[in-house]
C-alpha cells in the first residue's frame, strides 16, 4: 500500500530558518511502522531528513516523535492502523514543549537538567548491607513499573502545563521523583518531598491526563504525580497552595455535597492574606459583571448529610 | 583540545560501570556517545544477569563450567574464572545502587531459568533488566564527576609513539571536530549487529569501536563467532526473550511437536543457543516449520505470569508480529544477536595498543569462546567494564600526557570535506542493505566454504562501491547523513574480520556451524583466530586457549 508522509521539516542552515512541510508518497506494508516509513525516506529518497532513532523495539526511547498531532514512538506505531481508503496522509512533527534543532530532531537538554533537579540516584544514611536488600516482590514490581520509563519526552510533549510554564518539572522529572521516594532502599524522601512541594513541582500538574494517554510504557506519570501529592501531605507539607486548596476541596464537599466556587479560593488562599485576596478581587469583580458569581453563602443540596455519613463511613480523613 | 586522564567511548553498561570506576579511583574522565546514555544498546538486553551466589547453595565453579561448556571451549578460562568469581558482588552492588531486581517469597533476590546452565542462577527485573540496570548506572553517573559528551561521534584514535593518546570527535549537535587528549581509551561501543541484516541490534550497533581498534593496529579476536538468537520475530527481527523459555514456553514445529526432544534430550528448550538455533534451522529447512519459522508456545503459563515477567515482550509480539504470546503462539525463527569476537583484551581490558582497552560487547576477553550463554552478557560488561576502568585509572598515573594539539583533527577534517564534496555515486543505505544481506546469507547459523568465499568477494564489491559514496545533506548540524555513512566505513572493516576468521576456521565450533566441515577439531583449532592490519593488510595469527581445569569434552545438552 502507499502513504503520504507529510513532515515537518526544518534546517536550521537555510537562510530563512523557516519550518516547512514536505509530503513524501512512500511504498510500505501492512507491518510497517512510521519509524520504517521513515526510515526507507532517509535511505531511498532524502538522505537529509533528520530523526533519531535506534532500538525499534520500544525500549531506547529514541524515536518519540507526533503523529497526527499526538506524541508516539514511531517504532511502534503502525501505518495501517492510521490510513483508510479515503484518508492515506500522516502528520509527522517533532515532539513538543522542546527547542526545535533540525527536522524532527528536538533539544532535550531541558528534559535532562528536569531529570536531574530532582537528585535522580539512590541517597542511603548508613552503608548498605553485605548482601541485597531485603524487599517484597510487590514493592519491587511496584518499583519496576516507574521505572520502565524510557524517557522518551512523549509526555514532557504533550503536558498542558509545560505548554504555558517551562519552568514546570514536568511529568517525567516527576515520575522519576517517585521512583526514588516509593524506593525502600532510599533514606532522602523528606529532603525530596520538601523540595518537591516547592513551586514548579507536584502541585503544578493541572491532572489534564494527557501524560497518561501519551506514556507508550504505562508508566502514567500522572498517576505517580498525585501519590506523590499523598506522600507529600501525609508527611506534614500541608502548608501549600495545592495542598490546602486539596484539603478544602475535600471539607467543602464533604459537608455541603456540593463545591462552593467563591469559597474554594478564598479558604485555599486564607481570607487574610491580602496580596492573594487583592489579585482575587478582578477576576471577582469581572465575575460580578457577568452574572457569573458564585453564591457567597454555603447552600447545602438536600440530603448532604448523607455525603458526609458517606465521607465518615469510607473513613477518608 | 581536551584534556583528561581516562576517555571512555560507549556510555552502555560496560562503559558507564568504566567510567565509574575510573572516577572513583581518582581519574578525570569523559564518556564520548553518540546517543544519549539511556539509549544505549545495554537497554535491550531482556532476561537477565547470571551470578552464583553463594549464600543460596550455588557455586562459581558451576556458573564457570557451564559458561565453558557453553562456549564450546573456545573461552578463556582464567578470564571465565574471573567473571564468575565476581559476579555476585557486581549483582549486589547493582542491587544496592537502585535495580529493583524482582524478589523471591523471602524477599531476596529472584532467580529464573536461563538457557545452558543446569542451576537457576538469573536475576532480572521483569523482562527489562539491561533497561533497568542502565538507567540506574546512569543515575550513578549523573550523581558523579564523570562528564559526558552527549552525541558526540568518534571519528579516530590518536596514535603517538604506538600508544592510543586520545581521540577524535565530533559534536552532531555542530558538526565541529574536536581533539580529546588522554592518556588512556576504553571503548565499549558494543557490537556489529547491523553488519547483519536482519538483526536484533539498534540501529546504533555499527561496530565503530572495534573497526577503530582495528584501524589502530589492535589485534581483533574470534569475530567468526556470531550468536544467533533463537526466538527473533520474523518481519523486523525484534528480540523474543529467553526468559519466555527460561519461564517455560515451548518450541514447537509445524506438527506441534517440541522438537528439542530430538536435539537436546535433557535441556530441550534451554540448551545453549547455539545448539537451539541450529535445531530450529534444520527443523525449517527440512519442511517442518511455518513460513520459515518455529513457534514459539507460552499460552501455558498463564496471563498473570506473562504479564509480571515477560510483559514487554508481550507487547513485542502484538506490536510487530500480530500476536498475544498469552492466547497464541508467535512464530519466530534465529536471528543475528550478539558477536561473541571482538577487541582482544586480558583479564583487565587492556588491549595489544598500550593506552587503549576494550570492555563489554566490543571486547573479546574472552569469556564467550564460540556461543555465549544468555544472561553472561550483561555479566561481563559489568565485570570487565569495572576492571577496564580500574585497571586504566592506574595506568595513566604511570603515564604524561602525550605532545598533541588540534591539527591532529585536520586529517579527519579534511577526510570528511572529500566526503561532502563528491558529487556523484550512490548512498550508503544500498550498500549497507547489500551487506547485510550477504552476511545473513553467508555467516548465519550454518555456513560453507562456498558461501563464505562469496560473502569475501561480495565484501570486495561492496569496498569498492563505498569508495565513491556519496552524502546527501552537506549541512554541519546533526548530519546523520554523514554519521551513517561513516558508520558503514566501520561496519566493511568489522564484516572483514568476521570473513577472514570464519575461512580461517576449519572446524565446526560453537555458532561456527559448517556443513563441509561438521566436527570440532580439538587438536587443530582450540585456538583463537586473531586479525590485525599490517601496513593495511590484515593479518592472521593464532592464540591457545588458556585451559585452568576444564578439558574439552563432548557437548551434549
Amino acid at each position: 500500500m502507499d502513504v503520504d508522509l507529510n513532515i515537518a521539516r526544518f534546517d536550521p542552515e537555510s537562510d530563512e530558518k523557516k519550518p516547512y512541510r514536505q509530503e513524501f508518497n512512500i511504498e510500505v506494508d501492512e507491518t510497517s511502522t512510521i519509524l520504517d516509513g521513515l526510515i526507507k525516506i532517509r535511505e531511498e529518497v532524502d538522505g537529509t531528513l533528520g530523526l533519531r532513532c535506534s532500538c525499534r523495539s520500544a525500549i531506547c526511547g529514541s524515536c518519540a516523535m507526533r503523529v497526527n498531532g499526538q506524541a508516539v514512538l514511531a517504532c511502534n506505531t503502525k501505518i495501517a492502523d492510521l490510513v483508510s481508503d479515503k484518508n492515506k496522509s500522516i502528520d509527522v512533527e517533532p515532539i513538543g514543549n522542546m527547542k526545535l534543532i533540525k527536522d524532527l530532531i528536538v533539544e532535550f537538554d531541558i528534559h535532562w537538567q528536569k531529570i536531574k533537579a530532582i537528585d535522580p540516584w539512590v541517597k542511603t544514611d548508613v552503608p548498605p548491607p553485605a548482601a541485597e536488600y531485603i524487599a517484597s516482590n510487590e514493592s519491587m514490581v511496584e518499583l519496576a513499573g516507574v521505572m520502565g520509563c524510557i524517557q522518551c519526552g512523549a509526555c514532557v510533549s504533550d503536558c498542558t502545563v509545560l505548554a504555558v510554564d517551562e519552568t514546570f518539572l514536568g511529568p517525567a522529572a516527576l515520575a522519576k521523583a517517585y521512583r526514588f521516594i516509593a524506593d525502600p532502599r532510599d533514606d532522602a524522601n523528606d529532603q525530596r518531598l520538601k523540595d518537591l512541594n516547592e513551586p514548579s513541582g507536584i502541585w503544578d500538574c493541572t491532572r489534564c491526563m494527557q501524560c497518561v494517554e501519551v506514556c507508550p510504557k504505562g508508566v502514567d506519570p500522572m498517576g505517580r504525580i498525585m501519590k506523590l501529592r499523598d506522600f507529600a501531605m501525609e508527611a506534614g507539607y500541608q502548608n501549600t497552595t495545592g495542598a490546602r486548596h486539596a484539603e478544602v476541596f475535600f471539607d467543602i464537599i464533604k459537608n455541603n455535597g456540593v463545591l462552593n466556587e467563591f469559597w474554594l479560593p478564598v479558604k485555599t488562599f486564607g481570607m487574610f492574606n491580602i496580596p492573594e485576596m487583592l489579585k482575587l478581587a478582578p477576576i471577582g469583580l469581572k465575575a460580578i459583571m457577568r452574572g457569573k458569581m458564585p453564591p457567597i453563602f454555603y447552600e447545602k443540596i438536600p440530603g448532604s448529610k448523607n455525603i458526609t455519613k458517606l465521607f465518615e463511613k469510607t473513613k477518608v480523613l | 583540545m581536551f584534556d583528561f586522564d581516562v576517555i571512555v567511548m560507549g556510555a552502555g553498561l560496560a562503559g558507564m560501570r568504566a567510567a565509574l570506576a575510573a572516577s572513583q579511583n581518582g581519574s578525570k574522565v569523559a564518556v564520548i556517545t553518540k546517543v544519549y546514555p539511556v539509549r544505549s544498546h545495554s537497554n535491550a538486553a531482556q532476561g537477565g544477569i547470571n551470578a552464583a551466589l553463594t549464600d543460596r547453595g550455588d557455586s562459581w565453579e558451576d556458573h564457570a563450567f557451564d559458561t565453558i561448556k557453553g562456549s564450546d571451549y573456545l573461552a578463556d578460562q582464567d578470564a571465565v574464572e574471573v567473571m564468575a568469581k565476581e559476579a555476585g558482588s557486581e549483582v549486589i552492588n547493582m542491587e544496592h545502587m537502585g535495580a529493583a531486581f524482582n524478589r523471591d517469597d523471602q524477599g531476596k533476590l529472584g532467580v529464573r531459568a536461563f538457557g545452558g546452565q543446569r542451576e537457576a542462577r538469573t536475576f532480572f527485573v521483569a523482562d527489562f533488566t539491561g533497561q533497568a540496570l542502565l538507567h540506574v548506572l546512569h543515575e550513578q553517573v549523573l550523581s558523579s564527576g564523570v562528564q559526558v559528551f552527549e552525541e558526540w561521534f568518534v571519528t579516530t584514535l590518536i596514535m603517538e609513539e604506538e600508544k592510543c593518546v586520545g581521540l577524535v570527535a565530533m559534536d552532531m549537535r555542530t558538526g565541529e571536530l574536536h581533539v580529546m587528549r588522554s592518556k588512556a581509551v576504553i571503548i565499549a561501543s558494543g557490537g556489529v549487529g547491523r553488519v547483519f541484516e536482519p538483526s536484533t541490534n539498534a540501529l546504533i550497533c555499527t561496530g565503530d569501536g572495534i573497526a577503530l581498534a582495528y584501524r589502530a593496529g589492535a589485534g581483533i579476536m574470534d569475530m567468526e563467532m556470531v550468536q544467533y538468537h533463537p526466538t527473533t520475530l520474523k518481519n523486523n527481527g525484534a528480540l523474543m526473550s529467553e526468559a519466555a523459555r527460561g519461564e517455560g514456553a515451548y518450541l514447537l514445529n509445524s506438527e506441534g511437536e517440541r522438537f528439542m526432544e530430538r536435539y537436546a534430550p535433557n535441556m530441550m528448550e534451554l540448551a545453549s543457543r547455539d545448539v537451539v538455533s541450529r535445531s530450529e534451522q534444520t527443523e525449517i529447512n527440512e519442511g517442518r516449520g511455518i513460513d520459515g519459522c518455529v513457534l514459539l508456545d507460552a499460552r501455558h503459563l498463564g496471563e498473570k505470569l506473562i504479564n509480571e515477567r515477560l510483559s514487554q515482550i508481550r507487547q513485542l509480539g502484538i506490536d510487530f508480529a500480530g500476536k498475544d504470546m498469552a492466547t497464541d503462539p508467535v512464530p519466530i525463527r534465529p536471528g543475528m544477536h550478539y558477536i561473541m569476537g571482538g577487541i582482544k583484551t586480558d583479564i583487565d581490558g587492556q588491549t595489544s595498543v598500550p593506552g587503549l582497552y576494550a570492555a563489554g560487547e566490543t571486547a573479546c576477553v574472552s569469556v564467550h569462546g564460540g556461543n555465549r550463554l544468555g544472561a553472561n552478557s550483561l555479566l561481563d560488561t559489568l565485570v570487565f567494564g569495572r576492571r577496564s576502568g580500574e585497571h586504566a585509572s592506574e595506568w595513566v598515573k604511570t603515564q604524561a600526557s602525550a605532545s598533541i594539539d588540534d591539527t591532529h583533527a585536520d586529517r579527519c577534517v579534511d577526510g570528511i570535506k572529500n566526503l561532502l564534496d563528491r558529487k556523484t555515486g550512490e548512498m550508503f543505505g544500498q550498500i549497507r542493505l547489500d551487506l547485510g544481506q550477504s552476511m545473513n546469507k553467508h555467516l548465519a547459523v550454518y555456513r560453507d566454504q562456498k558461501g563464505m568465499e562469496q560473502a569475501k568477494s561480495d565484501l570486495a564489491e561492496l569496498k569498492r562501491r563505498y569508495s565513491s559514496v556519496i552524502v546527501q545533506d552537506k549541512n554541519k548540524i546533526f548530519n546523520t547523513n554523514l554519521i551513517f555513512t561513516l558508520e558503514l566505513g566501520f561496519m566493511l572493516d568489522c564484516a572483514e574480520t568476521t570473513i577472514i576468521g570464519a575461512l580461517e576456521r576449519k572446524e565446526s565450533r560453537g555458532a561456527h556451524t559448517r556443513t563441509d566441515m561438521p566436527d570440532r577439531d580439538d587438536e587443530n583449532w582450540l585456538k583463537h583466530i586473531v586479525v590485525s592490519q599490517n601496513e593495511g593488510k590484515p593479518k592472521v595469527d593464532y592464540v591457545p586457549v588458556n585451559i585452568t581445569k576444564w578439558q574439552p569434552q563432548e557437548r551434549k545438552y
